[in-house]
């Protein structure tokens, strides 16, 4: 198959010893490409590297079927435009110059900007809303503002590939996904073929076509985003160690407390998670059932519960599954209900807490 | 908007222009013998005519000023050039020693040549200058790699500056009499003495210059914005800080072979000039920086002659006293930003 972008077997690196070897992108025009990996992976490197800032160490770049190395400055400089990390120089410029300078591969040798330029900028702007910060000074503005005079900028280049260095590292949450949405809206619009690197893993999943996993020494998987999310890859990928990544639900948690398991929590619904929380913060230990599978709080018990009692999805409950409960309850001091009352489906759950009653068991009932 | 800033540009150039002629004339007409305006508009109508006046116009006051304008605005913009390329507001020649290597160089080339009553010729003493200026240049370079920071290169430049001037003195004390005479006061900066020989060498010299540099605003432009985002603009980033180099080195020769090393012009200035223009943008800033230079240099000349009449201060006290204070200001400037 023909890709717009392709890379062949690149390698690269700093002064000539490879960091990452054989790096093979296929991607078609309009697609968006995430890097992810660890810190100091060289998600940089190699976005740097594939922007012809550093050169390749072996192997080509293809835009368009057009070998990057041999096109000149200027005309790679109208096919890819970048937005990187490094804090742009400003001195006295406003941002509706900085955007303008975006232009600069067209202008001539002077670098006048025409009619024509000037509604490119105008352009440019108004894509992004940022005209009625036009006249701010560059070096005032906040962050989300920055990063989205900086996209405005990138597209005046009139670029085919745009490639963007952790451009929501610094936004919040609300300008995080106005940026994200922003670029899915340029990738709609103008056929933009977007590569850039995200430290958000749930973000990368939603907005990625295509995903691409750096560890630090070679790629280790290339692919749709449903290829790279699978169970236990993101720990391996990243040596998580302490606490989880639920790849399933993008959920993640803390490390799960260790020690004496005294507690039992009965659950379901959503109504444990927080519950599930609050003991990990105070570094108490627990069990936790009878969970559906496909239950809101099964995530969170499975990273934080030293033990869940699960059931299958959209199965009667076994009373094998019973009898495993009442055996943990038993051995634990106190029983946390996080229900008020329970469904027909429930029926376990609750014979279970009747049980710790039974007991004698020091029961806590949550009211919501 | 667009308008408003278009005023201020042309009011920005207006004040500089008329600044020039004003303190051109001004020079031409006070000095140790004041001459009025008609006296010297009638000297210039009808030159043939030759009277002490005439001769303290002619082949004194005018060339010297011609000569102050050229130099000014020359040192003013390789100063720009040299702040654009390390991206630091108080580069210039003076401080990053270039002047005093030159000045070294020159010293040498001086007291060899004069020892063999070989007559040094203006164009000579450029070639010297600029030999001087490359090699501290590239000292500079060389250690700027490895120290990064405003006032860390400022400190590799002063250094420099001592180790040249040291053997410029050691050259001084070993040399014979005469030549010391010739030595001293050209080593401590001074437009005196010009002729006009001198003049439409360094005319020629500094045109040609400036005009390169001027075709040299577009990529300049890109280049401020930092080297990755001017690399991707396609900008030859190597060779732009070749031209960068080699060009703002030739303005610094110029200046050190025939005024000998003047300081602070090469700071103020530029940084006086981009708070008139209100933007820094190079095809602006290269010319103005240049009329900047020019004004600067006569006011400062004229005072270098006036104050302690009927002797003369060497031009760097007087700039010194000027610039010094703009430095202070540009550094408190850039702490209150926080960028260092």
């Amino acid at each position: 198959m023909d890709y717009y972008f392709k890379t062949e077997q690149i390698s690269v690196g700093y002064n000539k010893v490879p960091l990452i070897k054989n790096i093979d992108i296929g991607l078609n025009k309009g697609e968006i490409l995430t890097l992810i990996g660890p810190n100091g992976a060289g998600k940089s490197t190699v976005l740097k590297s594939i922007s012809n800032q550093l050169k390749l160490l072996h192997g080509t770049v293809f835009i368009d079927k057009n070998d990057l190395s041999l096109m000149t400055s200027s005309d790679l400089s109208k096919r890819m435009a970048v937005v990187f990390t490094e804090k742009i120089k400003s001195e006295l410029m406003t941002c509706e110059d900085i955007v303008a300078t975006g232009r600069y591969p067209y202008t001539g040798q002077l670098g006048i900007l025409t009619k024509s330029d000037r509604m490119q900028v105008e352009k440019a702007m108004e894509l992004v809303n940022v005209s009625s910060i036009r006249n701010h000074d560059f070096s005032m503005i906040s962050d989300g503002q920055r990063q989205r005079v900086m996209l405005a900028r990138a597209i005046c280049q009139d670029p085919d590939v745009i490639i963007l260095d952790e451009p929501t590292s610094f936004l919040d949450i609300r300008h995080k996904l106005e940026f994200l949405s922003l670029l899915q809206e340029l990738k709609a619009q103008k056929g933009l073929t977007v590569i850039m690197s995200l430290h958000e893993l749930e973000l990368a999943e939603r907005v990625s076509d295509k995903i691409l996993c750096v560890n630090g020494e070679y790629v280790e998987r290339f692919g749709t985003p449903e290829e790279i999310f699978q169970t236990g890859y993101i720990k391996s990928l990243f040596k998580i160690d302490t606490g989880s990544y639920d790849e399933e639900y993008s959920n993640m948690e803390l490390i799960p407390p260790a020690g004496d398991t005294e507690i039992f929590v009965i659950a379901g619904g959503g109504s444990g998670r927080s519950i599930y929380r609050r003991l990990q913060r105070k570094r108490k230990a627990f069990i936790t059932g009878i969970i559906y599978e496909n239950d809101l709080d099964y995530p969170v018990a499975k990273a934080l519960a030293s033990d869940v009692i699960k059931a299958k999805a959209f199965e009667p409950i076994d009373s094998l599954i019973v009898e495993t409960a009442r055996k943990k309850i038993e051995k634990c001091n106190t029983v946390i209900c996080c229900k008020n009352s329970f469904g027909s489906f429930e029926n376990a759950n609750e014979k279970l807490l009747e049980y710790a009653r039974d007991l004698g068991k020091n029961i806590e009932m949550i009211n919501w | 908007m667009q308008n408003s800033r278009k005023h201020r540009y042309i009011l920005a150039f207006g004040i500089l222009i008329i600044g020039t002629f004003l303190f051109f004339l001004l020079n031409i007409c006070i000095g140790s013998v004041s001459i009025s305006l008609s006296d010297i508009i009638n000297i210039i109508n009808k030159n043939d005519m030759v009277t002490s006046a005439s001769t303290i116009i002619w082949d004194i006051r005018l060339p010297r000023t011609f000569a102050v304008m050229i130099l000014g605005g020359a040192l003013a913009l390789s100063g720009y050039l040299l702040q654009t390329f390390f991206h630091n507001p108080i580069a210039g020649p003076f401080v990053l020693g270039i002047s005093s290597s030159a000045k070294m160089v020159v010293a040498i080339v001086m007291v060899f040549l004069m020892r063999n009553a070989i007559r040094v010729t203006s164009f000579e003493m450029i070639l010297a200058a600029f030999a001087g200026s490359m090699i501290s240049m590239g000292f500079v370079l060389l250690l700027s790699g490895k120290v990064s920071g405003m006032s860390r290169l400022i400190v590799v430049g002063v250094m420099i500056g001592y180790i040249c001037s040291a053997i410029t003195e050691l050259i001084v004390t070993f040399a014979q009499d005469s030549d010391i005479v010739n030595l001293h006061n050209w080593s401590r900066g001074s437009f005196s003495g010009m002729t006009w020989d001198n003049v439409l060498v360094m005319t020629i010299v500094i045109s040609i210059t400036v005009i390169l540099i001027f075709l040299l605003s577009k990529p300049l432009s890109a280049y401020q914005l930092g080297e990755v985002y001017a690399h991707n603009l396609g900008v030859n980033i190597r060779a732009l800080r070749i031209y960068l180099v080699v060009l703002s080195s030739i303005l610094s020769a110029c200046i050190v072979a025939f005024a000998g090393p003047i300081s602070f012009v090469g700071i103020a200035t530029p940084y006086l000039v981009k708070k008139l223009l209100g933007k820094s943008t190079p095809i602006l800033m290269i010319p103005a920086t240049f009329l900047g230079g020019s004004v600067f240099c006569l006011l400062c000349d004229l005072l270098a002659r006036m104050l302690l009449a009927p002797t003369e201060l060497s031009i760097s006290t007087v700039t010194a006293i000027f610039g010094v204070p703009v430095v202070l200001w540009i550094m408190m400037e850039r702490k209150k930003e926080g960028a260092y």
